[in-house]
């Protein structure tokens, strides 16, 4: 009990200068930091100010309600050169978003399977796993860009040549231009909602499903068919419903028009050349990351997984790749964040992202401050809701611990 | 944490500055620093701006540069050039970065106004044009309606395309780059029909195709682009010294004085021409201006007279061969019109 005492000063607090007392410390250094803080912003905004009023221009956001008077190649909202400024930086952040979001699922699947592909036992794989990740990690993603926009896709078939070979074969509707990919659009006639909520409901019945068979399993330990019965929910039943309602889908044919294929679906050789690069770039990062996480569990954890019977397919499955997930997510979720940044690259080769429509806009309303602030509260945005996501997504998989 | 407020005071320091150092009067700023920075078209834009070979700059807009050079130091050498895309250049003169923008700039109300630039002199009469392939067999803007047209972004180009297909009714697909590099190696590429840009801009583009042969300018010139040197809004004795290097250039060409002549015309017993080169005994024009008295002589000896500039940078004496046209002097029934030195 004595010793107790003497360690904590016999519960009174040690007298020291008020000048190291630690608490008082801190507040001021806090107080001081915040003080500095507020007085940067005040200083820059204040000097933003003064400055524009000197160079006679004004501040504000009143701008965006103007006329856009510029046309944009890519949109999937209705736009016209009559659309606002405002409209005009929608259509540019749904772009960002569409490249993004196909950027990170095609990233994500490529990275994994060759993250695998480089622990393979098999030599070649395994070599050209290494090779895919040395070129594509040590090349600038813009040069990425470039290589297909300039080197791939500016060297596919003209548009005259499928002119051309239109007139041999009229019954193509499939073709690869330098102008993009052109497919049959589909168009929804009445009674397409049906196939729709059917295919709705076939999701939820397969979840429903699976979970009931994998109680059933803890149960018995039989394994109900899971994979057929929930395709045949999601896929044959919408099929059916789709048969029943009278095939309530055409198709829209590209057909050759004066200059370009009219109608029908075309990808754009921009959109192609960014969503490639972004994605084998960042995909070759992403399987750096796999593959340390995989190396990261214990090599113990295998063998017992063999040793209780599994197979190696169904070792990696459930044993290894969930506890490599806790090991790979935090670095992964950098991973998406880059990619989302990097598509601003967009520029280089003319989509429609927010950056570049942000800077016709800049450059036609003459907005820098405006639009520069727009820029980075969108982009913060959109990288801190991917963070939150990934976050929850890590506690998650987190090691449950009781 | 010492470490953390001493390092955000002196980032504040150096924002403060930066933000406030462009501000002085152009005039005490050249002078002071002793050279022009002048931006410039950074796409090498052959008889605008352009670098060859060895890394020197010319160029219409780049002789304006060296002009005003000329005119403040007596030495066209004491300038610098920042070559700018369209998207950045506005930024690099609103921020102080560049004196003055000499890059096949168009006037319009609302750079002259919402933008804060002060335009005055012109020293390209343009308007735009299309090019297309020759194999097309389009001969007339007209029939492009449905086609791909490269445009650079940020542009007068890029709105008057818009309005020029809606006013027709026609529609179009635009392909748009930031870079001129870029839009350029696309049409090559056969990733648009036509290519639209001022139509000086399109002789020059043509230039740098594989086959130059191979490509028209169609005929139709679908607007005004009156092409000149911008300077800060609110600095009236910059934007003097500006807009009369380039009108002592025209009055150089309407007085018939050449680089190779200036000296002897200084003899000149025209009191209009003594005048203007400066010999007159109280002659005060340099000195109004804020520049030295033999400015005139300075530009004139540097970069010639506007005639002179034009045939050396775009017209016969060039490879792009563009005729005078509105470019000529009034006169001879172009715009370019000097006011009365006097």
């Amino acid at each position: 009990m004595a010793l107790a005492d003497a360690r904590t000063g016999s519960g009174e607090p040690p007298k020291v200068s008020l000048l190291y007392n630690p608490a008082l410390r801190s507040i001021v250094y806090q107080v001081v930091t915040l003080v500095v803080i507020v007085a940067v912003v005040w200083y820059a905004w204040n000097n933003v100010v003064q400055n524009l009023a000197r160079a006679n221009m004004t501040a504000g956001f009143g701008f965006l309600n103007s006329r856009a008077g510029f046309d944009l190649a890519q949109s999937l909202i209705d736009y016209s050169s009559d659309s606002t400024y405002f409209r005009a930086l929608q259509v540019g952040l749904i772009n960002t978003l569409v490249v993004a979001a196909a950027g990170v699922i095609t990233a994500t699947i490529v990275g994994l399977l060759v993250g695998i592909g480089r622990l393979s036992h098999n030599w070649l794989i395994a070599r050209l796993c290494t090779v895919y990740v040395e070129i594509f990690r040590n090349i600038p993603p813009l040069l990425v860009i470039f290589f297909w926009y300039l080197g791939v896709l500016a060297l596919l078939p003209s548009i005259r040549s499928i002119f051309q070979h239109l007139e041999e074969n009229p019954d193509a509707v499939f073709f690869i231009s330098n102008r993009g990919i052109y497919m049959p659009a589909p168009v929804f006639g009445e009674g397409f909602g049906a196939v729709v909520i059917a295919f709705a409901i076939g999701i939820v019945a397969a979840i429903a499903f699976t979970v009931w068979a994998n109680a059933r399993q803890r149960a018995t330990g039989l394994r109900p068919p899971v994979l057929w019965v929930n395709l045949g929910l999601i896929v044959l039943l919408p099929f059916l419903v789709f048969l029943v309602m009278g095939s309530p889908m055409t198709l829209d044919y590209a057909v050759p028009g004066s200059f370009n294929m009219r109608g029908g679906m075309v990808i754009g050789p921009e959109f192609l050349a960014l969503y490639l690069a972004l994605s084998l770039y960042t995909a070759s990062f992403i399987a750096e990351i796999v593959r340390a996480g995989i190396r990261g569990v214990s090599k113990g954890q295998t063998e017992a997984s063999y040793a209780l019977g599994l197979r190696p397919g169904q070792a990696t499955r459930l044993v290894v790749l969930p506890q490599a997930l806790r090991i790979i997510i935090p670095p992964l979720t950098s991973q998406y964040l880059n990619l989302i940044k990097n598509s601003s690259l967009a520029v280089a080769v003319g989509y429609a992202d927010l950056v570049a429509v942000g800077g016709t806009i800049l450059n036609q309303s003459g907005k820098s401050i405006e639009i520069i602030s727009i820029w980075m509260l969108i982009y913060v945005s959109i990288s801190l809701i991917t963070s939150l996501f990934m976050n929850w997504f890590n506690a998650k998989m987190a090691l449950v611990e009781r | 944490m010492a470490k953390k407020i001493v390092t955000a005071l002196v980032g504040a320091a150096v924002l403060g500055l930066g933000a406030t150092a462009a501000q002085a009067d152009t005039l005490s700023d050249v002078k002071a620093k002793g050279f022009v920075q002048c931006g410039v078209n950074g796409s090498n834009l052959a008889g605008f701006g352009a670098q060859d070979s060895s890394g020197n700059w010319a160029g219409l807009d780049v002789d304006l540069c060296k002009a005003v050079a000329a005119a403040v130091f007596g030495d066209a050498t004491k300038v610098k050039f920042t070559p700018l895309s369209a998207k950045d250049r506005f930024p690099a003169l609103q921020s102080g970065e560049i004196d003055l923008l000499a890059r096949n700039t168009t006037w319009s109300v609302s750079r002259d106004s919402q933008l804060g630039f002060d335009f005055r002199a012109v020293n390209y009469y343009d308007g735009q044009g299309f090019m297309v392939k020759k194999e097309l067999g389009v001969k007339s803007a007209l029939e492009l309606s449905g086609a791909s047209v490269c445009v650079q972004s940020g542009t007068t180009t890029e709105l008057n395309l818009a309005d020029y297909f809606r006013s027709n009714n026609m529609d179009f697909k635009p392909v748009v780059f930031e870079a001129q590099d870029e839009a350029d190696a696309a049409y090559n590429a056969g990733r648009c029909d036509a290519y639209t840009t001022d139509a000086s801009g399109l002789y020059s583009i043509r230039l740098k195709m594989a086959n130059p042969d191979d490509h028209l300018v169609l005929p139709e010139i679908i607007s005004k682009e009156p092409l000149g040197p911008a300077v800060r809004q609110n600095d009236s004795r910059w934007l003097d010294i500006v807009s009369w290097s380039h009108y002592a250039m025209v009055a150089a060409e309407e007085f018939g004085i050449t680089t190779a002549n200036v000296e002897e015309m200084k003899a000149s017993a025209n009191p209009d021409i003594k005048r203007f080169l400066g010999e007159e005994a109280d002659s005060s024009i340099g000195a109004d201006l804020g520049l030295p008295k033999d400015w005139a002589v300075q530009i004139i000896k540097a970069v010639g007279n506007y005639g002179e500039s034009f045939e050396r940078n775009v017209g016969e004496g060039s490879p792009l061969k563009i005729a005078r046209g509105l470019n000529g002097l009034w006169t001879k029934g172009g715009l370019q019109y000097a006011p009365p030195v006097r």
